[in-house]
């Protein structure tokens, strides 16, 4: 454990990322706080630029204050990536696992499905399913969760197909384990770098799902999130600039913020076998 | 690398292709069966619905008081032959509304997915050469930054910057409106205008190109045949030519064909911040206007679209590498 | 004057490495038209050697001291395009590993006619490969020159390699290993063309192994490295039969003696195998019919109480398929396997559990065949927790195995990536015996070990056989080994046995032609090496 921190800390994208995420996380917890009142109120005069008035991010074109909606849309955001995260990881985790231990014809239809899934568009059906089942954040993370899963089943199945024939995994079966116990304590526990270096990545393009989702309109109308916010700042971006740019700056600090982490956790779960053992001599 | 291996090759994923439309048509029947509401008014959509006569003509097309798998046939036979419905609200067949504004996509996201893979590899590939030094690096965070902005932002950015404050370049549509122009000016009106929507659905996988090129090349390099080519006495350049580069496409050409899918999605939103008329704007302007028929069109087409892609590149991959499809 | 003369070299390793210099004050010299063969253990620096003289080293490793003479120039004074054009030129090299040397999207042709392209050669460039192919006995050059790496086997590619590297009649050939990663039978062959190409042309060789079978086989002068050191080098015949330093009597000492040992008694039968085929099927789809590898062909054979029975074979020839068959890792086609009369193959896989405290396996390779994220002593236990013992005797189990495969008791806590190849698979063989089995399937148990280390855990295998009186089926490729530890042997070929008796016998009048073979690619069969008081 004490090996892992040394490898993430020398990272600094890896440590500025989770310095950014932090920050992140922080504005979430404390935005009833420091914007206690919601998002939608009309706080003041339209279309106030950045600093005046007291609008520290400016207005919009209904007088709402920018920068508590940005705190409050953190929320939103956190919220639909993580939760969405964790549902693809599930569907994604049992059918790749099932697919590589079992081999042979389950693996093949797996496989079947998992690549038609990829086929399809996966925004245009997030589009098609959170249109027709009514935008809500339900319906949100659900349609963010149909189309992020079939990464998640290859990166497993693979891991569980090369896992499967490594030796010690037959040495367990040779002594008689059952199959739920190889799958869980041998090659689960072996499988986890590459699953935790993809659900970081995962979150960040939830992250940008919803926001691309509420641009459109399909976001929940009751949450104000950074989409919706830039969606409604397009029209008259000429007029406001500022509703459209502070937004995104947010999105793209935290997606950026995770890709780094991302980055980080792979280098340090992975070390290559040459940076591990010193130069290997032969 | 013989014509016939080609061919044979061809032909099974031709079928393979055929195969997976009809399996995306079963999956919209199945969604729109899914849908809350009947699937008559799903399809209609708001202004539709209202629409009595137009609603039952609809449900007796569907043959909804027909059993399940009576309707399936009707629902794949018609998408099949292209009749994709009918948009109660444009008062056209949704297949000719597609029709018409196709071929804009298609320039859209040729031209981007073009610009996204030569200069992402070249990025990718100047990085690798120079691993560990300030380029790599500048590359690898210019990379990531672009990856990390949603598309459609980038999109008002750029039309921030280069329309509104420096005015170089229109920010809207395909063509000056009213201009009436032929020829090469009509051409050179439509390059001035393809520019930032082009480059705005680009950056986003240009990023993904360019760091996929950049660790490819480096795995590459590693490898025991790169080691046996310098034993040889090829010279640095021809090894990065000859045996590198040629391997370390390879993964590329597979990962575009996947990302296929993302790059015909992304052009909903780059298509709707420039007013670009292309399915993309199509499906945006039927999203606010509730109308689902021509919605599924659209996602009917684009999953056509990406099938026929990975076709190409599966293509090219079996070209390049012989080892592809032998029994 | 030498051909190639090393003065001195010493290379460092990067700072926290196993040690400061990679190699240290090394000192050799190769004639023409001789072969000197380097010779040691993983880590003793050899291939480091062979890199440096080919100007190859990796980036990171810097020369401290010393000179390599060529042909009377250093070469570590010259630029890297002057070494560049050298190479392939006038030295030129062959790697270990054969499967991935060569470029897979390059065709044969083309990869061999690049060795002169780049030297500058023009002209018929064709005809010259297809003499190339035909000097390293390929068959059917012609259609050859148009083919893909992937279609040839390693023996194949091997040549391939040796034909690139002779293409432009270099002085020196150095030979990295060339011949570790294939069968026994392809790797005679690739021995006699080396030293038949080498007689004829004059070349010197520098040829790296690890194998004394090899180097008895092949060298003319020796040199044994350890720990990137020089400890010994001289003519083959002195130091192989007259060894002075004690790693090289050591090393020596340790390979197999081959000789035949006494016949077991023979006691209840245990195991009867009859009948049992497995074949695998490989791709197909909707529409393409898959191909069918036919890996075990009617096996049938028994083992009495107390014996040990070998399965010896090449890679391809069904051994390990077979073993995998007994244990049911595998579930094969058709046959029985019958364990003190039951038919295993028969059961269910929860009427299979008990017997599985019966039979065990250990494995091959040390660095895959144990849980990297376990402590040792929970992998030991683990037999014993799964079959209801509970944990505390389990773990005091753990504990006596540890000292009766000879490694300490804090070895409970640690985790494998702590332990060298040869505990790991001490390790493992006391996985194995936590149920005391009454049958062990050894899998290549040593295959990957090195000489020194194989010697100690097949001492330490024999050891544990005679005290707990195990029946056991050992697999290996390596028939010296085979001889010292078997019983009896069955020698497989292509999925079949093809013939089985006493050790004694199958090597003093072997029956089946394929036996002969193998006798015959036994490299170094002529050298007995001598019994040493280490």
């Amino acid at each position: 454990m004490a090996d892992f921190w040394r490898r993430f800390h020398r990272n600094i994208g890896a440590v500025a990322g989770l310095v950014i995420l932090a920050i992140v996380g922080l504005t979430a917890v404390l935005a009833p706080i420091l914007f206690p009142f919601s998002p939608w109120e009309m706080r003041g005069v339209p279309f106030m630029p950045p600093g005046e008035m007291g609008f520290l991010l400016g207005s919009d074109s209904l007088g709402r204050d920018v920068a508590a909606g940005i705190a409050h849309g953190t929320v939103v955001s956190l919220l639909v990536g993580g939760v969405s995260t964790v549902a693809a990881l599930a569907i994604g985790i049992t059918l790749g696992a099932v697919a590589g231990y079992a081999g042979g014809r389950v693996d093949d239809a797996v496989m079947r499905f998992t690549e038609f899934f990829q086929t399809i568009p996966s925004f245009v059906l997030a589009v098609v399913l959170v249109a027709i089942f009514t935008p809500s954040i339900t319906s949100i993370v659900i349609a963010i969760a149909i189309v992020s899963w079939p990464p998640v089943t290859r990166v497993v199945r693979a891991e569980f197909l090369s896992l499967r024939a490594r030796e010690f995994v037959q040495a367990a079966e040779v002594l008689g384990r059952s199959r739920l116990a190889i799958m869980l304590t041998e090659i689960l526990p072996n499988a986890l770098s590459p699953i935790i270096v993809l659900a970081s990545l995962m979150v960040a393009t939830a992250i940008l799902l919803e926001s691309a989702l509420s641009f459109l309109g399909l976001g929940d109308p009751n949450l104000m999130s950074w989409g919706f916010m830039i969606g409604a700042g397009r029209s008259v971006i000429r007029l406001a600039w500022w509703m459209s740019v502070f937004p995104g700056i947010a999105i793209f600090l935290t997606v950026l913020a995770l890709n780094l982490v991302g980055e980080g956790l792979n280098d340090a779960l992975n070390p290559r076998l040459a940076r591990r053992r010193g130069m290997v001599v032969t | 690398m013989g014509a016939g291996r080609l061919l044979r090759f061809l032909a099974r994923r031709l079928v393979k292709a055929a195969i997976v439309v009809l399996a995306i048509v079963v999956f919209q029947f199945v969604l729109i069966r899914l849908a809350p509401g009947d699937p008559a008014s799903v399809i209609a959509g708001q202004s539709g619905a209202a629409d009595a006569e137009f609603m039952a003509q609809l449900r007796a097309q569907f043959g909804l008081d027909r059993p399940l798998h009576e309707q399936l046939w009707i629902y794949v036979k018609g998408v099949l032959t292209l009749d994709l419905g009918f948009s109660h609200r444009q008062q056209a067949p949704v297949a000719a509304l597609i029709w018409e504004r196709l071929p804009a996509t298609l320039l859209l996201t040729g031209v981007a997915f073009l610009f996204a893979i030569s200069a992402g590899v070249a990025l990718g590939v100047a990085a690798a050469r120079r691993v560990g030094r300030p380029t790599d690096s500048l590359i690898t965070v210019v990379a990531l930054t672009f990856y990390a902005t949603p598309i459609f932002w980038v999109g008002l950015l750029l039309v921030l910057v280069f329309s509104v404050w420096l005015e170089w370049l229109p920010s809207f549509g395909m063509y000056s409106v009213g201009a009436d122009l032929t020829g090469f000016a009509h051409a050179f009106d439509v390059g001035r205008h393809l520019i930032l929507p082009s480059i705005t659905l680009g950056l986003f996988f240009l990023a993904i190109y360019a760091r996929l090129a950049r660790a490819s090349m480096l795995e590459v390099a590693d490898q025991d045949f790169v080691r046996t080519a310098h034993a040889k006495g090829v010279p640095e350049g021809r090894i990065i030519r000859a045996h590198v580069l040629r391997n370390a496409l390879l993964p590329v050409i597979t990962f575009a064909g996947i990302q296929a899918g993302q790059l015909v999605g992304g052009s909903i939103l780059v298509e709707t911040v420039f007013a670009w008329p292309g399915i993309g704007r199509l499906a945006f302007d039927a999203l606010l206007q509730r109308d689902y028929a021509v919605l599924l069109g659209v996602f009917f087409c684009t999953a056509v679209m990406v099938v026929l892609f990975n076709l190409i590149t599966d293509l090219l991959y079996a070209v390049i590498d012989p080892r592809v499809e032998v029994a | 004057m030498s051909l190639l003369s090393v003065e001195g070299l010493t290379i460092a390793l990067p700072p926290g490495g196993e040690r400061a210099y990679a190699i240290e004050d090394v000192s050799l010299t190769l004639d023409a038209g001789e072969i000197l063969c380097v010779v040691g253990e993983s880590g003793s620096g050899k291939s480091m050697t062979a890199s440096a003289v080919m100007g190859l080293v990796p980036p990171g490793l810097p020369v401290v001291s010393g000179r390599i003479v060529f042909e009377g120039t250093d070469l570590l004074r010259l630029s890297p395009e002057q070494m560049r054009a050298l190479r392939g030129r006038r030295l030129g090299m062959v790697f270990q590993e054969p499967m991935t040397a060569l470029n897979p999207l390059m065709t044969v042709g083309e990869q061999i006619a690049e060795v002169f392209r780049v030297h500058g050669k023009t002209g018929n460039l064709q005809s010259r490969v297809l003499r190339l192919l035909e000097d390293v006995r390929l068959p059917d050059p012609p259609a050859l020159l148009g083919s893909y790496p992937f279609r040839l086997s390693g023996g194949q590619r091997q040549r391939v390699m040796i034909a690139m590297a002779l293409a432009l009649g270099p002085a020196v050939l150095i030979a990295d290993e060339p011949t570790t990663a294939l069968d026994v039978t392809t790797q005679m062959q690739i021995l006699r063309l080396i030293r038949a190409l080498q007689q004829e042309k004059g070349t010197g060789v520098l040829f790296i192994t690890h194998d004394f079978g090899v180097v008895a086989e092949i060298a003319d002068r020796v040199a044994v490295m350890q720990h990137g050191r020089i400890v010994e080098q001289g003519p083959a015949a002195k130091v192989l039969n007259a060894p002075q330093h004690p790693y090289t009597r050591a090393l020596i000492d340790a390979v197999p003696h081959g000789t035949a040992r006494a016949t077991a008694t023979g006691g209840a039968e245990v195991l009867r195998l009859d009948g049992v085929r497995k074949t695998f099927r490989r791709g197909g789809g909707l529409f393409r019919r898959g191909s069918a590898v036919v890996a075990v062909k009617d096996a049938r054979f028994s083992l009495a109480k107390g014996e040990t029975l070998g399965l010896v074979g090449e890679s391809g020839s069904g051994k390990s398929t077979l073993a995998r068959c007994v244990v049911r890792l595998f579930e094969p086609d058709g046959g029985t396997v019958a364990f003190h009369g039951t038919d295993l193959l028969a059961l269910s896989r929860s009427a299979m559990k008990p017997y599985r405290r019966r039979i065990q396996m250990v494995f091959q390779d040390p660095y895959a065949s144990l849980n990297p994220r376990r402590k040792v002593g929970d992998i030991i236990a683990g037999g014993p927790l799964t079959h209801g013992v509970p944990r505390a005797a389990a773990i005091a189990k753990a504990k006596d195995l540890l000292r009766l495969v000879q490694l300490d008791a804090g070895s409970l806590d640690r985790y494998p990536h702590e332990f060298s190849g040869g505990q790991r698979q001490r390790i493992g063989l006391a996985r194995a015996l936590a149920l005391d089995p009454e049958l062990l399937i050894a899998d290549e148990p040593v295959s990957a070990l090195d000489v020194s280390v194989q010697a100690q855990v097949l001492a330490l295998l024999d050891d544990i056989r005679h005290r707990l009186g195990l029946t056991m089926l050992f697999i290996t490729h390596d028939l010296r080994v085979a001889a010292q530890v078997c019983d009896r042997i069955a020698v497989m070929q292509r999925g079949e046995i093809v013939e089985m008796g006493d050790t004694a016998q199958v090597f003093g009048s072997p029956r089946h032609a394929y036996t002969r073979e193998l006798l015959d690619a036994i490299p170094g069969k002529h050298w007995m090496p001598p019994r040493l008081a280490a």
